[in-house]
């Protein structure tokens, strides 16, 4: 028998309290039916004794404390899947949009997932080719690897992804194993569709699950979207041995959805409001990448965070940098001077680059070069610093010569067009030519040998 | 009547009115047996902390005590082995249920069904004290495992197995203690994670704990049985410094604690360890290391145990005589489940949340370190190497602050450096070591009394470049006198000569202390000459003509750690050139 339980106790935001319940478990999902006939679900988020608090996905307006029933369901928040969820439109809690009708389930999942055994993990050691010169020699993205984009509201971070997306090779037979999950959290209807129209002009379409909340969607269910997202993306990577590149966009909202959850169920605030288990709760998500033993598939992520004010020290990204193998970071300033994409190249950083290039990957020399690249080019900024107190006449030779390379390196390895797709070698013998322009006595990260055969003296 | 869960909010779970929980003590809960520790009681209500998911937990259900604390099994096995928080085998649990690890887990922590070799060492007759070693066992080619009487027991032997191949829970001795109890002494022993392993006294740290990483053992050295901590932003290589470490460091059995990293890292390790082989015994590192990975999507409350179960580990081997490191990274991670723990248990929160014991469990934990007389009869050692995330890189923060007050060498890592790819990106000015004065003697007595003195001429440049440094960012080096150029000069070598060292070199990752010093007294030998250069008013472009400090910086890669002699070649070559351009 299925008992429903009429009326609430209390309504506080998102949450409503609910007396007498018997056989609640943690973390069920509840629907409740409202007078008007509309239904809503809700999941159970804290138990004492017979009263439990639950959380409105679709949020508590009309809700009033006697129009309710609500109906346990028996089991946590699941996903249906189905290899025909490849070119899916969602919402933000997966149910379809599209007007193609449900997905026949094949299975369904726990969005919440359960940890990858560290033992059974893979190394990821092989790249992915993005065609964009600063990403593949000083930031090499690498398949299985979470490596976020740090942006500011304004810059380019939505064009960065759609050109990753459009240009990113798999090598090898696994090629048409490659699939792109993409999920909206809070962005603005224009955004969602600039993504769309993307996908759709780069022919990619058919293979991408896209999951949309948009920013006037309810809050709640914005903290369900990425997990849906991750469900998908796992059961395509580890059970149909695709390659899936997930994009999640905007884990800023995301978080300040949680905080917005955590303060109406009254929690200890932490920093700046966030709640104290900011750091587990992203990481159960970022760390759901990954390649795993008894499956050729991998997962590979993208998150896209702005920073407010672009403070990289601000909670989200502080946290997302301690738990992600690196970041791609966007500045401002090189934006401003026409740069794209505009990646500060000195933080930003890719943990897993060292053992996915080099020889049997990219070439022998692409260590060496990145190394020195970011060398040199920090001392471009030092030198730059110099110039504004003394001006630029004033700096030595040496220096001069520096500021010389830190301008070819912005505007021609930095920058480059929105369609420009290149190789790799293309980029390394960039990277080359531009250190040319320096006295091969300031190239102290490369041994001679290497700088016989490429340092190009002019 | 049986008790049952009340309550339910993220890990933690409570129960009402039961009476017979105490403090710590661990408890299984629900029908799927998680594992759980009781962290508050009232009157009314029990407070248990979960170490595992508690998704689909419901009021009725069941919570059964142990009557123990949260504790560990220990015995051979543990070497060549990686555990989750609370001493899960990882690898049987892949077995059992896969690549995704599900809960309620009861695999044994150790083979229950391997035979060891076992050799007895005491007869009938014996009087055993707690900790007396009764039995070995060569646990892996290069750790021979001591079987030790629990360090609260003690009594006369009674009865003797043969040496011969037995299992985990084979009773091997008997002994019989004063009120005349029988005990059977098996392969291993049960002891609670959160209370130290006595000793007999300790002792002055006086013999450091050699990395092989140059700044550490020269600038900043630390002493086995030491405390050190890595506070870095994120990017800034605690991660990559910690496995250096473990690789390198002449410790005898090195425990890594993975808590709330990164998964892909922890596989990275498993892989590079097994690999890689130990220059001085000839056997992958794998031999002498335990892992121990909670990663961070693993459950919060098993993270806050992990730091605990390793450092029991390793007081366990110290007690067999062994100089043990921990490597836990990271500190801040176990700080951060602290307060998560804190703030659904509504604590009042003291600095950012975190909550106001965080400074005496940060003590008691550093405290487990040290270098004493063990109970078997010989020495052995435990050294803490504590990487610290701080919020926003900002060093000022509560953990790093009070890992500060508690941990007497600080690594601290710098960003400007690591942007600078200048790795290990140790910055020289703001870290220290309290160690020196108790090392001192050690090297003066195997590097020869000029180490110490090399050491104060590197440091003195350093500081020199520091305040020099200060005056060019306003006016540019082209201004400085020949002299103060000069220092920069060379301080410059030092810092991309010496203080940089490539972890992917095959000469470079490990360098001997004997290498170290002959590098130092290079470059200050380089620099005593050619001041006396700067002092004929010769200009300083006429020393950089001669390519001496292009040379020098790349010392670390051209002379092979084997080959120490060639230096002379080096120094007699500085003063030759030195000598034409004096003229």
């Amino acid at each position: 028998m299925i008992i429903e339980y009429v009326g609430v106790k209390e309504i506080n935001g998102s949450l409503v309290v609910i007396d007498g319940v018997k056989g609640a478990s943690y973390e069920e999902i509840v629907d409740i039916r409202l007078e008007n006939g509309t239904t809503r679900q809700g999941r159970v988020v804290q138990i004492e004794g017979d009263r439990i608090v639950v959380q409105v996905f679709e949020g508590t307006r009309d809700v009033s404390l006697d129009n309710t029933s609500t109906r346990l369901t028996g089991h946590p928040m699941e996903m249906p899947l189905s290899p025909e969820i490849v070119g899916r439109i969602l919402d933000g809690a997966g149910r379809p949009i599209d007007g193609l009708g449900d997905i026949y389930p094949v299975t369904k999942r726990d969005i919440n997932g359960t940890a990858i055994n560290p033992v059974s993990r893979i190394y990821p050691r092989n790249y992915i080719n993005t065609g964009i010169s600063s990403i593949d020699t000083l930031s090499t993205l690498i398949r299985g690897q979470k490596l976020p984009i740090f942006s500011g509201s304004g810059m380019k971070h939505n064009e960065l992804a759609v050109q990753i997306v459009r240009q990113a090779k798999i090598q090898g037979a696994d090629e048409h194993n490659f699939g792109v999950v993409f999920a909206a959290m809070g962005v603005k209807n224009d955004v969602a569709d600039y993504f769309r129209r993307s996908f759709e002009e780069a022919g990619v379409m058919q293979r991408v699950v896209m999951l949309l909340n948009l920013s006037n969607d309810p809050i709640i269910e914005r903290t369900l979207t990425p997990r849906c997202a991750l469900t998908v993306a796992e059961y395509l990577a580890f059970e149909l041995n695709m390659h899936i590149l997930v994009i999640m966009t905007d884990m800023t909202s995301y978080a300040e959805a949680l905080r917005e959850f955590s303060s109406s169920k009254g929690e200890i605030p932490g920093r700046k409001g966030y709640p104290g288990y900011l750091y587990s709760d992203l990481a159960s998500m970022y760390e759901r990448a990954g390649m795993i033993k008894g499956s050729t598939g991998s997962v590979t992520q993208i998150p896209i965070l702005t920073m407010p004010n672009d403070d990289i020290t601000h909670p989200v990204p502080d946290l997302t940098g301690y738990i992600t193998e690196g970041q791609i970071v966007l500045d401002r300033g090189l934006q401003a001077q026409g740069i794209y994409p505009p990646v500060n190249v000195l933080p930003s950083l890719s943990r897993l680059m060292k053992d996915g290039i080099g020889d049997g990957f990219t070439r022998a020399d692409h260590a060496a070069l990145s190394n020195q690249l970011f060398a040199s080019y920090a001392k471009v900024i030092d030198a730059r610093s110099l110039a504004s107190v003394i001006g630029e006449e004033e700096l030595s030779d040496t220096d001069k010569k520096y500021i010389e390379f830190g301008r070819l390196f912005e505007q021609t390895f930095v920058n480059q067009g929105f369609d420009e797709n290149r190789s790799i070698d293309q980029s390394l013998d960039l990277g080359w030519k531009l250190l040319s322009t320096l006295p091969r006595a300031e190239l102290d990260r490369v041994d001679d040998s290497m700088l016989d055969k490429y340092y190009q003296a002019t | 009547m049986a008790n049952v869960i009340y309550g339910v909010n993220g890990p933690v779970v409570t129960v009402k009115a039961a009476k017979e929980f105490s403090m710590m003590e661990m408890v299984y809960v629900g029908k799927e047996r998680l594992v759980g520790e009781v962290i508050g009681i009232t009157a009314d209500l029990t407070t248990i902390q979960c170490y595992e998911n508690t998704t689909g937990l419901k009021p009725g259900d069941p919570i059964e005590g142990t009557h123990t604390q949260m504790n560990l099994l220990l015995g051979p096995g543990i070497l060549d082995n990686i555990f989750d928080g609370i001493e899960r085998p990882l690898a049987e649990i892949e077995k059992e249920v896969g690549a995704f690890i599900n809960r309620g887990s009861s695999v044994s922590p150790l083979d229950t069904e391997r035979e060891w070799d076992v050799t007895v060492t005491v007869k009938v007759g014996d009087m055993l004290e707690g900790g007396a070693v009764y039995a070995t066992v060569p646990e892996t080619a290069i750790i021979t495992h001591k079987l030790m009487v629990h360090p609260y027991l003690s009594g006369k032997v009674t009865a003797v197995k043969p040496d011969g191949k037995y299992k985990l829970h084979d009773t091997i001795v008997t002994i019989e203690d004063k009120y005349g109890n029988n005990h059977e002494l098996t392969l291993c022993q049960r002891w609670p994670i959160r209370t130290p392993r006595p000793v007999r006294n300790r002792l002055t740290p006086t013999v450091p704990l050699i990395t092989g990483q140059r700044v550490i053992d020269t600038l900043f050295p630390i002493s086995k049985g030491g405390t050190a901590a890595i506070p870095g932003g994120f990017g800034t290589g605690k991660t990559m410094t910690q496995h250096q470490l473990a690789k390198w460091c002449d410790a005898d059995i090195i425990v890594y604690v993975g808590c709330g990293e990164r998964g892909n890292e922890m596989s990275q390790v498993l892989q590079e360890f097994s690999e890689l082989i130990d220059p001085k015994t000839g056997r992958p590192m794998t031999d002498r290391t335990t892992l121990i990975a909670n990663t961070s999507n693993m459950p919060v409350a098993a993270r806050e145990a992990s730091i605990y179960t390793g450092i029991t580990l390793a007081e366990y081997y110290r007690d067999m005589g062994y100089d043990v490191a921990i490597m836990a990274d990271s500190t801040s991670r176990w700080a951060e489940a602290l307060r998560e723990i804190s703030g659904r248990l509504e604590e009042m929160p003291a600095e950012e949340g975190f909550p106001a014991y965080l400074p005496s469990r940060l003590s008691e934990f550093y405290e487990r370190a040290g270098r004493a007389d063990v109970l078997s009869g010989s020495q052995g050692s435990v050294t803490i190497i504590g990487a610290v995330s701080p919020q926003g890189s900002d060093f000022s923060e509560p953990v790093t602050q009070n890992t500060k007050r508690f941990t007497r060498c600080f690594w601290a890592l710098d960003k400007s450096l690591a942007y600078a790819r200048h790795y290990p990106a140790i910055n020289w000015n703001d870290s220290y070591s309290e160690y020196f004065t108790d090392l001192d003697p050690w090297y003066v007595k195997n590097c020869g009394a000029d180490f110490v003195e090399l050491r104060s001429g590197i440091s003195a440049l350093l500081q020199e470049e520091n305040r020099l440094m200060e005056i060019v960012k306003l006016i540019g080096s082209d201004v400085l006198p020949d002299d103060q150029k000069l220092i920069i000069e060379i301080a410059k070598l030092v810092r991309v000569g010496f203080l940089q060292q490539n972890a992917y070199h095959k000469e470079d990752t490990y360098v001997p202390l004997e290498k170290q010093k002959l590098m130092m007294k290079t470059i200050l030998h380089l620099y005593e000459r050619s001041k006396a250069v700067i002092a004929e008013n010769i200009p300083l472009n006429r020393i950089r003509e001669t390519g001496l400090f292009e040379k020098v910086t790349k010392i670390k890669y051209d002379i092979p750690n084997d080959h120490l002699e060639m230096f002379d070649e080096y120094l007699a070559d500085i003063d030759e050139k030195i000598t034409a351009i004096l003229g």
